[in-house]
Protein backbone atom coordinates (compact mmCIF):
# COMPACT_ATOMS: atom_id res chain seq x y z
CA UNK A 1 0.00 0.00 0.00
CA UNK A 2 1.57 3.34 -0.94
CA UNK A 3 1.64 6.16 1.45
CA UNK A 4 -1.16 8.45 -0.15
CA UNK A 5 -2.69 11.82 0.97
CA UNK A 6 -6.21 10.82 0.46
CA UNK A 7 -6.91 7.56 1.89
CA UNK A 8 -9.94 6.07 2.06
CA UNK A 9 -11.62 2.34 2.98
CA UNK A 10 -14.35 0.37 1.68
CA UNK A 11 -16.30 0.72 4.75
CA UNK A 12 -15.80 4.56 4.54
CA UNK A 13 -17.35 4.70 1.17
CA UNK A 14 -19.98 2.14 2.15
CA UNK A 15 -21.01 4.20 5.06
CA UNK A 16 -21.51 7.93 2.46
CA UNK A 17 -23.16 5.80 0.13
CA UNK A 18 -25.91 4.60 2.72
CA UNK A 19 -26.25 8.35 4.13
CA UNK A 20 -26.68 9.14 0.93
CA UNK A 21 -23.34 11.64 0.74
CA UNK A 22 -21.45 9.74 -1.68
CA UNK A 23 -20.20 11.50 -4.37
CA UNK A 24 -20.38 8.95 -7.58
CA UNK A 25 -19.78 9.74 -11.19
CA UNK A 26 -19.11 8.28 -14.15
CA UNK A 27 -16.03 7.72 -16.12
CA UNK A 28 -16.31 10.20 -18.90
CA UNK A 29 -17.57 13.03 -16.11
CA UNK A 30 -14.78 11.85 -14.31
CA UNK A 31 -11.57 13.46 -17.09
CA UNK A 32 -12.82 16.37 -16.54
CA UNK A 33 -12.66 16.00 -12.65
CA UNK A 34 -9.34 15.11 -12.90
CA UNK A 35 -8.03 17.40 -15.27
CA UNK A 36 -9.48 20.57 -13.29
CA UNK A 37 -8.80 19.79 -10.11
CA UNK A 38 -5.69 17.26 -9.90
CA UNK A 39 -5.78 14.18 -9.01
CA UNK A 40 -5.76 14.31 -5.20
CA UNK A 41 -8.57 16.64 -4.73
CA UNK A 42 -10.69 14.70 -7.62
CA UNK A 43 -9.23 12.08 -4.88
CA UNK A 44 -10.92 14.16 -2.05
CA UNK A 45 -14.25 15.28 -4.18
CA UNK A 46 -15.66 11.69 -5.18
CA UNK A 47 -16.23 8.90 -3.37
CA UNK A 48 -17.21 6.30 -6.58
CA UNK A 49 -16.66 6.02 -10.21
CA UNK A 50 -19.09 3.83 -12.61
CA UNK A 51 -17.77 2.16 -15.84
CA UNK A 52 -19.59 0.80 -18.61
CA UNK A 53 -19.45 -1.19 -21.18
CA UNK A 54 -21.69 -3.35 -23.63
CA UNK A 55 -20.05 -5.72 -26.67
CA UNK A 56 -20.22 -8.78 -28.02
CA UNK A 57 -18.23 -11.10 -25.32
CA UNK A 58 -17.47 -14.00 -26.75
CA UNK A 59 -16.64 -17.01 -23.63
CA UNK A 60 -20.51 -16.36 -21.95
CA UNK A 61 -22.87 -18.97 -20.99
CA UNK A 62 -25.28 -19.93 -18.33
CA UNK A 63 -25.77 -22.91 -16.03
CA UNK A 64 -29.12 -23.96 -15.90
CA UNK A 65 -30.85 -26.51 -14.32
CA UNK A 66 -34.07 -27.30 -15.90
CA UNK A 67 -35.57 -29.38 -12.95
CA UNK A 68 -37.04 -33.39 -12.33
CA UNK A 69 -39.55 -34.73 -14.84
CA UNK A 70 -42.20 -37.55 -13.81
CA UNK A 71 -40.65 -40.57 -14.02
CA UNK A 72 -36.87 -39.03 -13.60
CA UNK A 73 -33.95 -38.45 -16.28
CA UNK A 74 -30.55 -38.04 -16.24
CA UNK A 75 -30.22 -36.27 -19.49
CA UNK A 76 -27.10 -36.79 -21.51
CA UNK A 77 -27.96 -34.84 -24.40
CA UNK A 78 -29.92 -31.74 -24.07
CA UNK A 79 -30.95 -29.15 -26.66
CA UNK A 80 -32.87 -25.62 -26.13
CA UNK A 81 -34.92 -24.03 -29.04
CA UNK A 82 -32.72 -26.65 -31.07
CA UNK A 83 -29.20 -25.49 -29.53
CA UNK A 84 -27.22 -28.39 -27.57
CA UNK A 85 -26.30 -27.48 -24.08
CA UNK A 86 -23.75 -29.32 -22.82
CA UNK A 87 -25.24 -32.19 -20.24
CA UNK A 88 -22.12 -33.92 -18.79
CA UNK A 89 -22.61 -32.23 -15.45
CA UNK A 90 -25.40 -34.38 -13.35
CA UNK A 91 -29.12 -35.10 -14.10
CA UNK A 92 -30.72 -31.93 -14.92
CA UNK A 93 -27.75 -29.29 -15.07
CA UNK A 94 -26.45 -28.02 -18.10
CA UNK A 95 -24.51 -25.45 -19.25
CA UNK A 96 -25.63 -23.67 -22.60
CA UNK A 97 -22.46 -21.77 -24.09
CA UNK A 98 -23.61 -18.42 -26.19
CA UNK A 99 -21.47 -19.10 -29.04
CA UNK A 100 -23.56 -22.84 -29.75
CA UNK A 101 -25.10 -23.62 -32.52
CA UNK A 102 -27.90 -25.60 -34.22
CA UNK A 103 -26.87 -28.95 -35.63
CA UNK A 104 -28.92 -28.57 -38.92
CA UNK A 105 -27.46 -24.66 -39.42
CA UNK A 106 -25.54 -24.27 -42.71
CA UNK A 107 -22.90 -22.51 -40.75
CA UNK A 108 -20.58 -21.40 -43.53
CA UNK A 109 -21.78 -23.60 -46.29
CA UNK A 110 -22.87 -20.68 -48.46
CA UNK A 111 -20.59 -18.10 -47.57
CA UNK A 112 -20.62 -15.90 -45.26
CA UNK A 113 -22.91 -17.61 -43.58
CA UNK A 114 -25.92 -16.16 -41.36
CA UNK A 115 -25.72 -17.64 -38.13
CA UNK A 116 -29.34 -16.82 -37.11
CA UNK A 117 -29.93 -18.51 -33.65
CA UNK A 118 -27.39 -19.60 -31.55
CA UNK A 119 -26.81 -19.71 -27.59
CA UNK A 120 -26.91 -16.46 -27.40
CA UNK A 121 -30.18 -15.67 -28.47
CA UNK A 122 -31.96 -18.49 -26.46
CA UNK A 123 -30.28 -17.00 -23.47
CA UNK A 124 -32.00 -13.49 -24.65
CA UNK A 125 -35.20 -15.39 -25.15
CA UNK A 126 -35.12 -16.58 -21.49
CA UNK A 127 -34.75 -12.91 -20.14
CA UNK A 128 -37.45 -12.12 -23.01
CA UNK A 129 -39.81 -14.32 -20.88
CA UNK A 130 -40.34 -16.07 -23.84
CA UNK A 131 -41.02 -20.18 -23.96
CA UNK A 132 -37.92 -22.01 -25.05
CA UNK A 133 -38.62 -25.40 -25.71
CA UNK A 134 -36.49 -28.10 -24.00
CA UNK A 135 -35.39 -31.81 -25.31
CA UNK A 136 -33.66 -34.10 -23.54
CA UNK A 137 -32.57 -37.74 -24.66
CA UNK A 138 -30.97 -40.76 -22.07
CA UNK A 139 -30.08 -43.92 -21.32
CA UNK A 140 -32.01 -44.79 -18.73
CA UNK A 141 -30.94 -45.84 -15.27
CA UNK A 142 -32.41 -47.75 -12.46
CA UNK A 143 -32.91 -44.15 -10.35
CA UNK A 144 -33.46 -42.03 -13.66
CA UNK A 145 -35.37 -44.38 -15.76
CA UNK A 146 -36.95 -41.67 -18.51
CA UNK A 147 -34.96 -41.71 -21.37
CA UNK A 148 -36.84 -39.08 -23.82
CA UNK A 149 -38.30 -35.42 -22.47
CA UNK A 150 -40.07 -32.41 -24.18
CA UNK A 151 -40.96 -29.52 -22.33
CA UNK A 152 -41.68 -25.76 -22.50
CA UNK A 153 -39.90 -23.52 -20.05
CA UNK A 154 -39.51 -20.14 -19.12
CA UNK A 155 -37.33 -18.57 -17.33
CA UNK A 156 -39.47 -18.27 -14.81
CA UNK A 157 -40.11 -21.62 -14.11
CA UNK A 158 -36.20 -22.76 -14.11
CA UNK A 159 -35.17 -23.57 -10.88
CA UNK A 160 -32.10 -21.93 -11.35
CA UNK A 161 -30.18 -20.19 -14.48
CA UNK A 162 -26.86 -18.61 -13.16
CA UNK A 163 -25.14 -16.39 -16.07
CA UNK A 164 -21.74 -17.62 -15.63
CA UNK A 165 -18.93 -15.92 -18.54
CA UNK A 166 -15.68 -17.51 -18.63
CA UNK A 167 -14.30 -14.29 -20.22
CA UNK A 168 -15.42 -11.07 -20.46
CA UNK A 169 -14.68 -7.10 -20.11
CA UNK A 170 -11.68 -6.98 -22.53
CA UNK A 171 -9.04 -4.59 -21.74
CA UNK A 172 -8.67 -2.99 -24.74
CA UNK A 173 -8.89 -5.36 -27.78
CA UNK A 174 -7.48 -4.81 -31.82
CA UNK A 175 -8.40 -2.63 -33.89
CA UNK A 176 -8.59 -4.79 -37.21
CA UNK A 177 -8.10 -3.97 -40.76
CA UNK A 178 -8.23 -6.77 -43.44
CA UNK A 179 -4.83 -6.14 -46.24
CA UNK A 180 -5.83 -8.56 -48.47
CA UNK A 181 -8.07 -8.13 -51.89
CA UNK A 182 -11.02 -9.40 -50.55
CA UNK A 183 -13.88 -9.07 -48.15
CA UNK A 184 -13.28 -10.75 -44.89
CA UNK A 185 -15.78 -11.75 -42.36
CA UNK A 186 -14.84 -11.83 -38.83
CA UNK A 187 -15.47 -11.68 -35.33
CA UNK A 188 -14.66 -8.03 -35.78
CA UNK A 189 -17.06 -7.40 -38.19
CA UNK A 190 -17.06 -7.29 -41.67
CA UNK A 191 -14.02 -6.06 -43.37
CA UNK A 192 -13.53 -4.22 -46.53
CA UNK A 193 -10.46 -5.52 -49.00
CA UNK A 194 -7.31 -3.13 -48.92
CA UNK A 195 -7.66 -1.79 -45.90
CA UNK A 196 -10.88 0.10 -47.12
CA UNK A 197 -12.25 -0.02 -43.04
CA UNK A 198 -11.31 -0.73 -39.76
CA UNK A 199 -13.51 -2.06 -36.65
CA UNK A 200 -12.63 -1.48 -32.80
CA UNK A 201 -14.27 -2.92 -29.88
CA UNK A 202 -13.98 -1.55 -26.65
CA UNK A 203 -15.61 1.69 -24.69
CA UNK A 204 -12.40 3.02 -24.28
CA UNK A 205 -12.43 5.75 -21.23
CA UNK A 206 -15.97 4.27 -20.07
CA UNK A 207 -14.16 0.58 -20.58
CA UNK A 208 -14.50 -0.97 -16.82
CA UNK A 209 -10.60 -2.59 -16.98
CA UNK A 210 -9.48 0.50 -18.88
CA UNK A 211 -10.33 2.47 -15.18
CA UNK A 212 -8.29 -0.14 -13.38
CA UNK A 213 -5.66 -0.83 -15.65
CA UNK A 214 -3.71 -2.69 -12.76
CA UNK A 215 -6.62 -4.28 -10.47
CA UNK A 216 -6.24 -2.92 -7.79
CA UNK A 217 -9.52 -2.91 -6.34
CA UNK A 218 -11.60 -5.20 -9.38
CA UNK A 219 -11.17 -8.88 -8.08
CA UNK A 220 -13.15 -12.01 -6.11
CA UNK A 221 -16.22 -10.79 -5.08
CA UNK A 222 -16.77 -7.66 -7.25
CA UNK A 223 -20.41 -6.12 -7.21
CA UNK A 224 -20.89 -5.15 -10.41
CA UNK A 225 -24.17 -4.36 -13.12
CA UNK A 226 -24.39 -7.35 -15.12
CA UNK A 227 -27.35 -7.83 -17.76
CA UNK A 228 -29.14 -5.39 -15.90
CA UNK A 229 -29.00 -6.87 -12.94
CA UNK A 230 -26.73 -7.84 -10.08
CA UNK A 231 -23.67 -10.14 -10.98
CA UNK A 232 -19.70 -10.61 -9.34
CA UNK A 233 -16.53 -10.91 -10.57
CA UNK A 234 -15.40 -14.83 -9.85
CA UNK A 235 -11.81 -14.57 -10.70
CA UNK A 236 -9.71 -13.04 -13.87
CA UNK A 237 -11.01 -14.54 -16.80
CA UNK A 238 -9.29 -16.89 -19.52
CA UNK A 239 -6.54 -15.15 -21.67
CA UNK A 240 -5.97 -12.82 -18.83
CA UNK A 241 -2.88 -11.39 -19.45
CA UNK A 242 -1.34 -8.56 -17.26
CA UNK A 243 2.05 -8.76 -19.07
CA UNK A 244 0.63 -6.91 -21.81
CA UNK A 245 2.50 -4.08 -22.95
CA UNK A 246 1.25 -0.62 -21.30
CA UNK A 247 1.75 2.68 -21.51
CA UNK A 248 3.07 5.34 -18.43
CA UNK A 249 0.10 5.51 -17.55
CA UNK A 250 -0.30 1.61 -16.37
CA UNK A 251 -3.37 1.03 -19.51
CA UNK A 252 -2.60 -1.88 -21.68
CA UNK A 253 -1.56 -1.09 -25.48
CA UNK A 254 -2.94 -4.33 -26.21
CA UNK A 255 -5.76 -6.57 -25.01
CA UNK A 256 -4.41 -7.63 -21.79
CA UNK A 257 -6.53 -8.46 -18.85
CA UNK A 258 -10.41 -10.10 -18.56
CA UNK A 259 -12.94 -11.14 -16.21
CA UNK A 260 -14.77 -14.03 -15.08
CA UNK A 261 -18.64 -12.49 -14.08
CA UNK A 262 -21.21 -14.65 -13.00
CA UNK A 263 -25.35 -13.38 -11.42
CA UNK A 264 -28.33 -14.43 -11.05
CA UNK A 265 -30.41 -14.37 -14.92
CA UNK A 266 -33.98 -14.04 -13.02
CA UNK A 267 -33.09 -10.50 -12.06
CA UNK A 268 -31.73 -9.15 -15.88
CA UNK A 269 -33.24 -8.10 -18.60
CA UNK A 270 -32.97 -8.91 -22.24
CA UNK A 271 -32.53 -5.31 -23.20
CA UNK A 272 -29.06 -5.66 -21.56
CA UNK A 273 -28.08 -9.17 -23.16
CA UNK A 274 -28.59 -9.74 -26.67
CA UNK A 275 -28.01 -12.64 -29.33
CA UNK A 276 -25.27 -11.99 -31.72
CA UNK A 277 -24.76 -13.32 -35.12
CA UNK A 278 -21.51 -12.57 -36.72
CA UNK A 279 -21.96 -13.02 -40.63
CA UNK A 280 -19.81 -15.49 -41.36
CA UNK A 281 -18.34 -15.84 -38.36
CA UNK A 282 -21.15 -17.75 -35.67
CA UNK A 283 -22.81 -16.27 -33.63
CA UNK A 284 -22.48 -15.04 -29.42
CA UNK A 285 -23.56 -12.70 -27.39
CA UNK A 286 -23.39 -8.83 -26.45
CA UNK A 287 -23.25 -8.32 -22.23
CA UNK A 288 -23.76 -5.15 -20.65
CA UNK A 289 -21.45 -5.09 -17.71
CA UNK A 290 -20.86 -2.15 -15.61
CA UNK A 291 -18.29 -2.05 -12.50
CA UNK A 292 -18.13 0.67 -9.85
CA UNK A 293 -14.18 1.73 -8.94
CA UNK A 294 -13.76 2.94 -5.53
CA UNK A 295 -11.76 5.59 -5.10
CA UNK A 296 -9.53 4.84 -2.46
CA UNK A 297 -6.79 7.62 -2.92
CA UNK A 298 -5.44 9.89 -5.70
CA UNK A 299 -3.73 6.96 -7.81
CA UNK A 300 -7.64 5.51 -8.25
CA UNK A 301 -8.34 8.98 -9.32
CA UNK A 302 -5.61 9.51 -11.83
CA UNK A 303 -6.65 5.99 -12.75
CA UNK A 304 -10.26 6.83 -13.19
CA UNK A 305 -9.52 9.95 -14.90
CA UNK A 306 -8.10 8.51 -17.85
CA UNK A 307 -9.64 9.88 -21.38
CA UNK A 308 -9.87 8.54 -24.82
CA UNK A 309 -6.74 10.73 -26.03
CA UNK A 310 -4.61 8.64 -23.73
CA UNK A 311 -5.70 5.27 -24.35
CA UNK A 312 -4.05 3.36 -27.19
CA UNK A 313 -4.58 -0.10 -29.04
CA UNK A 314 -2.52 -1.47 -32.15
CA UNK A 315 -3.86 -2.12 -35.36
CA UNK A 316 -3.97 -5.31 -36.83
CA UNK A 317 -4.41 -7.27 -40.15
CA UNK A 318 -7.01 -9.58 -40.17
CA UNK A 319 -6.92 -11.41 -43.26
CA UNK A 320 -3.09 -13.08 -42.70
CA UNK A 321 -1.62 -11.80 -39.46
CA UNK A 322 -4.03 -12.44 -36.99
CA UNK A 323 -5.04 -15.87 -38.09
CA UNK A 324 -1.46 -17.10 -38.67
CA UNK A 325 -0.34 -15.85 -35.51
CA UNK A 326 2.51 -13.35 -37.00
CA UNK A 327 2.51 -10.36 -34.42
CA UNK A 328 2.86 -7.19 -36.56
CA UNK A 329 0.85 -4.32 -36.33
CA UNK A 330 0.26 -1.74 -38.42
CA UNK A 331 0.82 1.35 -35.72
CA UNK A 332 -1.06 2.18 -32.80
CA UNK A 333 -3.78 4.96 -32.42
CA UNK A 334 -5.75 6.60 -29.66
CA UNK A 335 -9.30 6.20 -28.44
CA UNK A 336 -9.94 9.59 -29.51
CA UNK A 337 -8.60 9.25 -33.16
CA UNK A 338 -10.67 5.83 -33.72
CA UNK A 339 -14.13 7.23 -32.13
CA UNK A 340 -13.55 10.50 -34.15
CA UNK A 341 -14.50 8.30 -37.36
CA UNK A 342 -10.97 8.35 -39.27
CA UNK A 343 -7.42 7.14 -38.71
CA UNK A 344 -4.43 6.95 -40.97
CA UNK A 345 -2.82 3.74 -41.66
CA UNK A 346 0.17 2.97 -44.04
CA UNK A 347 -0.36 6.77 -45.05
CA UNK A 348 -4.19 6.27 -46.29
CA UNK A 349 -7.07 7.61 -44.51
CA UNK A 350 -9.33 4.67 -43.42
CA UNK A 351 -13.08 5.11 -42.08
CA UNK A 352 -13.79 3.46 -38.34
CA UNK A 353 -16.70 2.10 -36.92
CA UNK A 354 -17.44 0.88 -33.17
CA UNK A 355 -18.59 -2.62 -32.64
CA UNK A 356 -19.04 -1.54 -28.77
CA UNK A 357 -21.86 0.44 -28.02
CA UNK A 358 -20.81 4.11 -26.33
CA UNK A 359 -24.12 5.20 -25.78
CA UNK A 360 -25.17 1.91 -23.87
CA UNK A 361 -21.68 1.83 -22.23
CA UNK A 362 -22.77 5.51 -21.15
CA UNK A 363 -26.55 4.43 -20.25
CA UNK A 364 -25.04 1.14 -17.61
CA UNK A 365 -22.23 3.66 -16.13
CA UNK A 366 -25.48 6.35 -15.68
CA UNK A 367 -27.66 3.42 -14.16
CA UNK A 368 -25.31 2.32 -11.64
CA UNK A 369 -24.89 5.72 -10.51
CA UNK A 370 -28.00 5.72 -10.13
CA UNK A 371 -28.60 3.10 -7.81
CA UNK A 372 -25.82 4.13 -5.68
CA UNK A 373 -26.94 7.15 -5.24
CA UNK A 374 -30.26 5.17 -4.50
CA UNK A 375 -28.55 3.33 -1.61
CA UNK A 376 -29.58 0.22 -3.79
CA UNK A 377 -26.00 -0.84 -4.25
CA UNK A 378 -22.94 -1.23 -2.30
CA UNK A 379 -19.25 -1.80 -2.94
CA UNK A 380 -17.89 -5.00 -2.15
CA UNK A 381 -14.24 -5.40 -1.45
CA UNK A 382 -12.36 -7.87 -3.00
CA UNK A 383 -11.50 -10.92 -1.50
CA UNK A 384 -8.97 -10.88 -3.41
CA UNK A 385 -8.17 -8.42 -6.57
CA UNK A 386 -7.22 -9.85 -9.69
CA UNK A 387 -3.61 -11.35 -10.96
CA UNK A 388 -1.46 -8.52 -12.21
CA UNK A 389 1.14 -10.67 -13.14
CA UNK B 1 -30.47 16.90 -58.87
CA UNK B 2 -33.47 14.74 -56.99
CA UNK B 3 -33.06 11.18 -56.74
CA UNK B 4 -35.41 8.95 -54.93
CA UNK B 5 -35.86 5.38 -54.42
CA UNK B 6 -39.14 3.66 -55.00
CA UNK B 7 -41.34 0.48 -54.92
CA UNK B 8 -43.39 0.04 -57.93
CA UNK B 9 -46.57 -2.62 -57.81
CA UNK B 10 -47.40 -3.04 -61.24
CA UNK B 11 -51.25 -4.90 -61.96
CA UNK B 12 -51.24 -7.98 -64.10
CA UNK B 13 -52.34 -6.16 -67.41
CA UNK B 14 -49.46 -3.80 -67.48
CA UNK B 15 -46.77 -5.67 -66.33
CA UNK B 16 -45.35 -6.26 -70.18
CA UNK B 17 -45.95 -2.89 -71.28
CA UNK B 18 -42.63 -0.90 -71.71
CA UNK B 19 -44.02 1.89 -69.80
CA UNK B 20 -40.58 3.01 -67.89
CA UNK B 21 -38.78 4.13 -71.15
CA UNK B 22 -41.25 6.51 -71.29
CA UNK B 23 -39.61 7.86 -67.81
CA UNK B 24 -36.62 8.97 -70.02
CA UNK B 25 -38.20 10.31 -73.63
CA UNK B 26 -40.83 12.44 -72.17
CA UNK B 27 -40.21 12.80 -68.82
CA UNK B 28 -36.37 13.70 -68.68
CA UNK B 29 -36.52 11.00 -65.43
CA UNK B 30 -33.45 9.19 -65.84
CA UNK B 31 -33.96 5.57 -63.92
CA UNK B 32 -32.09 2.99 -62.18
CA UNK B 33 -33.52 -0.03 -61.56
CA UNK B 34 -32.56 -2.17 -58.44
CA UNK B 35 -34.39 -4.93 -58.37
CA UNK B 36 -36.96 -6.38 -60.62
CA UNK B 37 -39.64 -9.45 -60.36
CA UNK B 38 -42.06 -8.60 -63.64
CA UNK B 39 -43.01 -12.04 -65.29
CA UNK B 40 -45.71 -11.55 -68.09
CA UNK B 41 -49.22 -12.01 -66.92
CA UNK B 42 -48.59 -11.51 -63.30
CA UNK B 43 -48.34 -8.40 -60.90
CA UNK B 44 -44.82 -7.43 -60.78
CA UNK B 45 -42.24 -5.77 -58.56
CA UNK B 46 -39.78 -3.32 -58.68
CA UNK B 47 -37.21 -1.14 -56.84
CA UNK B 48 -36.11 1.70 -58.85
CA UNK B 49 -34.75 4.88 -58.19
CA UNK B 50 -35.90 8.36 -60.16
CA UNK B 51 -33.58 10.76 -60.67
CA UNK B 52 -34.18 14.03 -62.27
CA UNK B 53 -35.84 17.93 -61.35
CA UNK B 54 -38.64 16.82 -58.75
CA UNK B 55 -41.36 18.24 -60.71
CA UNK B 56 -40.60 15.48 -63.87
CA UNK B 57 -40.23 12.69 -61.22
CA UNK B 58 -43.12 13.67 -59.73
CA UNK B 59 -45.27 14.23 -63.42
CA UNK B 60 -43.38 10.84 -63.88
CA UNK B 61 -44.82 9.40 -61.10
CA UNK B 62 -48.41 10.77 -61.97
CA UNK B 63 -48.46 9.44 -65.04
CA UNK B 64 -47.79 5.70 -64.11
CA UNK B 65 -50.65 6.14 -61.69
CA UNK B 66 -52.52 6.26 -64.33
CA UNK B 67 -51.70 2.38 -65.68
CA UNK B 68 -52.48 1.25 -61.87
CA UNK B 69 -49.37 0.87 -60.30
CA UNK B 70 -48.76 1.38 -56.88
CA UNK B 71 -45.85 3.17 -55.84
CA UNK B 72 -44.46 3.68 -52.32
CA UNK B 73 -41.20 5.59 -50.99
CA UNK B 74 -38.70 3.17 -50.13
CA UNK B 75 -37.96 4.83 -46.87
CA UNK B 76 -41.07 3.44 -45.63
CA UNK B 77 -39.94 -0.03 -46.07
CA UNK B 78 -36.42 0.09 -45.11
CA UNK B 79 -36.56 0.62 -41.24
CA UNK B 80 -34.46 -0.06 -37.93
CA UNK B 81 -36.00 -1.81 -35.76
CA UNK B 82 -35.19 0.84 -32.90
CA UNK B 83 -36.05 -1.51 -30.15
CA UNK B 84 -33.46 -3.96 -31.70
CA UNK B 85 -30.73 -1.54 -32.33
CA UNK B 86 -28.42 -1.57 -29.69
CA UNK B 87 -26.52 1.74 -30.91
CA UNK B 88 -23.09 -0.32 -31.53
CA UNK B 89 -22.30 1.25 -35.08
CA UNK B 90 -21.28 -1.68 -37.02
CA UNK B 91 -23.41 -1.05 -39.91
CA UNK B 92 -21.50 2.72 -40.16
CA UNK B 93 -18.50 0.88 -41.42
CA UNK B 94 -20.08 -0.79 -44.39
CA UNK B 95 -23.33 1.60 -45.06
CA UNK B 96 -22.07 2.99 -49.00
CA UNK B 97 -24.28 6.17 -48.40
CA UNK B 98 -24.03 7.10 -45.10
CA UNK B 99 -27.42 6.80 -44.28
CA UNK B 100 -26.59 5.24 -41.13
CA UNK B 101 -23.66 7.32 -39.23
CA UNK B 102 -22.63 7.93 -36.22
CA UNK B 103 -22.77 11.41 -34.14
CA UNK B 104 -20.48 12.89 -32.71
CA UNK B 105 -19.01 13.10 -29.69
CA UNK B 106 -22.41 11.28 -28.78
CA UNK B 107 -21.47 8.38 -30.68
CA UNK B 108 -25.00 8.02 -30.90
CA UNK B 109 -25.87 6.13 -34.40
CA UNK B 110 -28.35 7.44 -36.63
CA UNK B 111 -30.64 6.27 -39.43
CA UNK B 112 -31.41 8.91 -42.18
CA UNK B 113 -33.67 7.04 -44.74
CA UNK B 114 -34.00 9.64 -47.54
CA UNK B 115 -29.88 8.76 -47.70
CA UNK B 116 -30.72 4.88 -48.04
CA UNK B 117 -30.84 3.69 -51.70
CA UNK B 118 -31.47 0.06 -50.30
CA UNK B 119 -28.52 -1.86 -51.18
CA UNK B 120 -29.45 -4.20 -48.20
CA UNK B 121 -25.79 -4.56 -46.73
CA UNK B 122 -26.79 -3.17 -43.40
CA UNK B 123 -29.25 -6.34 -42.99
CA UNK B 124 -26.46 -9.32 -42.70
CA UNK B 125 -24.09 -7.05 -40.98
CA UNK B 126 -26.08 -5.88 -38.32
CA UNK B 127 -25.41 -8.10 -35.37
CA UNK B 128 -28.90 -8.03 -34.12
CA UNK B 129 -30.49 -8.09 -37.45
CA UNK B 130 -32.22 -4.27 -36.54
CA UNK B 131 -32.22 -3.74 -40.20
CA UNK B 132 -35.62 -4.56 -41.99
CA UNK B 133 -35.88 -4.55 -45.83
CA UNK B 134 -38.44 -6.05 -45.98
CA UNK B 135 -40.17 -5.77 -49.36
CA UNK B 136 -36.06 -6.64 -50.59
CA UNK B 137 -36.98 -10.04 -49.36
CA UNK B 138 -40.34 -10.43 -50.42
CA UNK B 139 -38.92 -9.42 -53.72
CA UNK B 140 -36.53 -12.24 -53.84
CA UNK B 141 -39.10 -15.03 -52.79
CA UNK B 142 -41.46 -14.01 -55.18
CA UNK B 143 -42.05 -17.09 -58.59
S1 LIG C 1 -29.72 -0.46 -47.18
FE1 LIG C 1 -27.65 0.19 -47.83
S2 LIG C 1 -27.77 2.42 -47.98
FE2 LIG C 1 -29.59 1.76 -46.81
S3 LIG C 1 -28.93 1.94 -44.69
FE3 LIG C 1 -28.52 -0.16 -45.32
S4 LIG C 1 -26.37 -0.14 -46.00
FE4 LIG C 1 -27.04 2.00 -45.92
S1 LIG D 1 -25.30 -2.55 -36.60
FE1 LIG D 1 -27.46 -2.87 -36.04
S2 LIG D 1 -27.47 -2.69 -33.81
FE2 LIG D 1 -25.56 -1.83 -34.49
S3 LIG D 1 -26.00 0.37 -34.72
FE3 LIG D 1 -26.32 -0.56 -36.73
S4 LIG D 1 -28.50 -1.04 -36.79
FE4 LIG D 1 -28.00 -0.67 -34.64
Amino acid sequence: MGNWKVQKTYEEINARIKSGEAVVVTAEEMVAIVRENGPEEAARKVDVVTTGTFSPMCSSGAFINFGQSNPTIKATKVWLNGIPAYAGLAAVDVYLGAAELPEDDPLNKVFPGEFRYGGGHVLEDLLAGKKILLKATAYGTDCYPNKAIEKEITLEDLPYALLMNPRNCYQNYNCAINLSEKTIYTYMGTLRPNGKNANFCSAGELSPLMNDPLYKTIGLGTRIFLAGGIGYVGWHGTQHNPAALRLENSTPKRPAGTMMVYGDMKHMKARWLKGISMQGYGATVAVGIGVPIPILNEEMAGFTGVSDEELVTQIVDYSYDYSHGVARNYGEVTYAQLKSGSIEVNGNEVPTAPLSSVVRAREIANTLKEWIEKRDFTLVEPVQTLPDK
Amino acid sequence: MYARIYVFRFPKETSDKPIICKLVKEYDVEFNILKATILPQHEGLMVIELMGHKKNVRNALDYLKTFGVIIEPLSTIIRRDEDKCFQCGACTGICPTKALFIDRPSMAVLFDPDKCNGCGLCVTVCPVRAMEVSLLQSVSTLP
